[in-house]
């Protein structure tokens, strides 16, 4: 079944609020083998002006997720998640994402084209703080493989 | 971080993978997509075997450069392309390479163009971050 094109343009329900944990924060930048202190360390945070650990750049996928899960989910959208893979990925970040902030992703199709056989669905979940600023915007091409 | 050039290599790591690395990374991100742990799953969807979460081999391609940013803080935006997969032997497991060198210098921002390879074969196209000088 090809993904519908009547997506481009949807925009989804804010998924539920997302609070960054301190451990969380050092759990994924000890998965992504980071060893800077502003990810590890309070103290050297603090010093470099943080109110606590700053999350590694690709931790906003964490939120994202759970908005590519709505769209994956859209019982109209035509995509097969066991035939999805990962195009490529995009953090544009408006402040880094610092540990205690509460996060809300909002998912939106940007773009649904057909390519030898397979369809890549483009999405951008902007995810805002608990003031509603903006933080980051995750973008997301999904690469449905087609039939063969 | 003012007397970089474009085209200077400002960083380099080398990343030893195992499989270990594949579930804590599954643990973390929630992304438990069995193809990234199960040899058995992997073949039956016509994958030579395990392969490492690509956003896993994102989030530690950056890491180089931040390490020579030294503020993650810093990071303004940060893409790649996911070309090619790394296949994770469950017990060799899989050596990435990360080369960090300056692609574009503006006035208050500077384009780090990172290249992510294995087996000698890139496996990240367009890999780009943004950072504040």
């Amino acid at each position: 079944m090809p993904v519908n094109p009547e997506l481009v343009g949807r925009q989804f329900p804010a998924a539920a609020p997302y609070l960054v944990g301190r451990e969380k924060v050092r759990e994924f930048a000890n998965a992504v083998f980071s060893q800077n202190p502003i990810n590890l360390d309070l103290d050297a945070a603090r010093a470099a002006g943080y109110s606590d650990l700053v999350a590694p750049p690709t931790f906003p996928i964490v939120v994202q997720e759970r908005t590519l899960a709505q769209l994956l989910a859209e019982p109209d959208a035509g995509i097969d998640f066991t035939r999805v893979v990962h195009g490529d990925q995009r953090f544009s970040y408006t402040r880094p994402i610092v540990a205690g902030d509460e996060l809300t992703a909002t998912l939106a199709v940007t773009s649904v084209k057909s390519l030898g056989g397979h369809n890549m669905v483009t999405s951008e979940s902007v995810i805002v703080d608990a003031d509603g600023k903006h933080v980051v915007t995750a973008i997301s091409t999904l690469v449905v493989r087609g039939d063969e | 971080m003012t007397n970089v050039n474009v085209g200077d290599t400002v960083a380099q790591r080398e990343f030893q993978l195992s499989r270990d690395s594949l579930v804590r990374y599954a643990g973390t991100s929630g992304d438990f997509n069995p193809i990234h742990y199960r040899d058995d799953v992997a073949k039956s969807v016509g994958l030579p075997g395990v392969l490492a979460h690509g956003m896993l081999t994102m989030g530690i391609a950056a890491q180089p450069a931040i390490e020579w940013l030294g503020d993650p803080g810093r990071v303004l935006d940060y893409q790649v392309r996911f070309t090619r997969p790394v296949l994770v032997d469950p017990e060799r497991g899989a050596l990435v390479t990360v080369v960090a060198k300056i692609g574009a210098i503006e006035d208050e921002r500077l384009r780090i163009d990172l290249t992510v390879t294995f087996n000698d074969e890139t496996v990240l196209g367009k890999a780009q971050l943004w950072a504040r000088i």
